[in-house]
């Protein structure tokens, strides 16, 4: 008896879908609008999407908007550049020397759980309640999955480069500038990704706490006087903020990594 | 360059892997190195080059480096050990940067070696574009760019498929002649090692003791399955019982000579 073969295989891959994210998103802010529109929710609990969007208008137009952006990313791009730095100097000794590792490690895992704004406290007494106590804050948050993402980063560097390196007599300053630095960039690219992330974090956090400028304060005052609205709107401001990070990464990704498999 | 190798030994703490080989190369000679897994032919390679410190015995070489030699122990490794983020001149390259040369010098050197190799059309590519046998084309490449005096072969055909390991073994032979240089060529492989060595050195399972070193005495364009029959078999009564021994031991945990720190 003759029967077609049944075919089994197929699915379990996942195919990109260049719209349905689009329309995905605009369906939700439809849903929020028409459900705002009809009164269905208080605009004091959840303001509707359109009033968002006009709290995010005035106050780009009133000059706001930037006072608030330039002064978080300040602070960010500071802690960000110190914390980054050092992680990275750090996980590289981690990455290559033993003692180090042996010294070093059980230091920084002892350190990297602890929400880093607990000692914001510590820091403003240290450093006074301005800018350095909230660039410090930052920067620590960074330095941890900065050092971390960095030397397993190293770790992931097959050793027969090195070997061979070595091989062909190549100075070890070099081999660590021409072979290990580019073999960990996978690694450290993730650990910006991260550590960008958690700056985000932190510089909110840090802004709640005497802060006259920035997008934390600009929240934190705005929840005060019960202007959701404006709340929500300096929400969309980080969202864009760490979307934009993201793409930032992805791209320096495609630039720097083109030649992984 | 001749190689002398006297009472050479090599331990990974308690194992034992190399037991007192004595060999010596020839000027222009090609040894190659055979015996089942696992039986310290890797070491022993890691050892010729000094890349590894022999737990006994020494190496000493007579003669001078040919002209032009900058690197007079040079590997061609198995898995290629091309750094994947440069392209193929960029690997080759690499090998030389650390030199006092000239860029003109450099770059002749470069594109000699990438011309004798094949690869003249390929220097701008990426080793992810290039099949297995390529990317060992450029290792090969990248070898000869320092003029060695000595050629240490790890298996360097073993992570082809059998066709491209036919080519690379044609194109070998073609190419030797033209500089002569002195090699050891390890290998699990029979008939590689009959088809290129002047001489072959058995070695035994582990630890590793030089059974027998057999001369191949057919000229190089006459060895065909034929000719080479006798010794074929001559050679696989040898390490036969011991690939079977090695095969049915267990695997103890060694660093091979590649990931030895």
């Amino acid at each position: 008896m003759m029967a077609p073969l049944r075919f089994r295989g197929g699915g379990f891959t996942i195919q990109p879908k260049r719209h349905t994210g689009w329309i995905a998103g605009l369906a939700v802010i439809a849903i929020w609008q028409g459900a705002s529109s009809a009164g269905w929710v208080s605009p004091i609990f959840l303001p509707s999407p359109a009033g968002i969007a006009q709290a995010l208008a005035d106050m780009a137009l009133s000059g706001q908007l930037w006072r608030h952006l330039a002064a978080s990313l300040k602070r960010i791009v500071a802690g960000f550049v110190l914390g980054g730095s050092a992680g990275l100097a750090i996980g590289l000794a981690l990455g290559l020397l033993s003692h180090v590792r042996a010294a070093g490690l059980p230091i920084i895992s002892a350190l990297f759980p602890i929400p880093k704004i607990a000692l914001l406290p510590l820091f403003i007494l240290w450093f006074g309640i301005g800018e350095p106590s909230k660039v410090a804050t930052i920067a620590l948050g960074v330095f941890f999955p900065m050092a971390i993402a960095t030397y397993s980063g190293v770790d992931q560097v097959p050793r027969t480069l090195i070997r061979m390196a070595q091989s062909f007599d190549v100075p070890a300053l070099a081999i660590v500038g021409k072979v290990i630095l580019p073999g960990a960039l996978p690694g450290i690219l993730a650990g910006v990704r991260i550590s960008a992330s958690i700056g985000l974090v932190l510089v909110v956090a840090a802004e709640m706490i005497g802060a006259e400028f920035g997008v934390g304060a600009y929240i934190l005052t705005a929840g005060n006087l019960m202007r959701t609205e404006d709340l929500l709107a300096g929400v969309c401001l980080l969202s864009v903020l760490g979307i934009t990070v993201g793409f930032a990464v992805s791209a320096a990704e495609r630039r720097l990594l083109g030649w992984r498999q | 360059m001749r190689l002398i190798v006297e009472g050479v030994g090599h331990r990974y703490g308690a194992l034992e892997v190399l037991d007192g080989i004595s060999l010596t190369v020839a000027e222009g000679e090609i040894v190659a190195v055979i015996g089942p897994s696992g039986c310290g032919k890797s070491t022993l390679l890691g050892i010729l080059g000094g890349l590894l410190e022999p737990s006994a015995g020494r190496i000493l070489t007579d003669g001078a480096p040919p002209a032009g030699c900058l690197n007079p122990f040079t590997y061609v490794f198995q898995d290629f050990a091309l750094l994947p983020w440069r392209s193929v001149a960029g690997n080759v390259a690499f090998a030389l940067e650390h030199h006092r040369l000239t860029a003109a010098e450099r770059e002749r050197r470069v594109a000699e070696v990438l011309a004798t190799t094949g690869l003249a059309d390929f220097a701008d590519a990426l080793p992810k574009q290039l099949s297995g046998g390529m990317r060992q084309r450029v290792g090969i490449a990248r070898a000869l760019a320092v003029t060695p005096a000595v050629l240490l072969l790890d298996e360097p055909l073993s992570a082809l498929d059998a066709q491209t390991r036919e080519l690379l073994i044609e194109e070998f032979l073609a190419l030797w002649p033209r500089h002569r240089t002195t090699a050891v060529y390890v290998t699990h492989n029979l008939d590689e090692a009959l088809r290129l060595a002047d001489r072959v050195c058995v070695l035994s399972r582990r630890p590793g003791r030089v059974r027998e070193i057999v001369a191949v005495d057919v000229p190089r364009p006459e060895r065909d399955g034929a000719r080479l029959a006798s010794l074929r078999d001559r050679l696989w009564r040898l390490i036969q019982d011991e690939a079977r021994a090695a095969d049915r031991e267990r695997q103890p945990e060694i660093l091979d000579a590649g990931d030895h720190r």
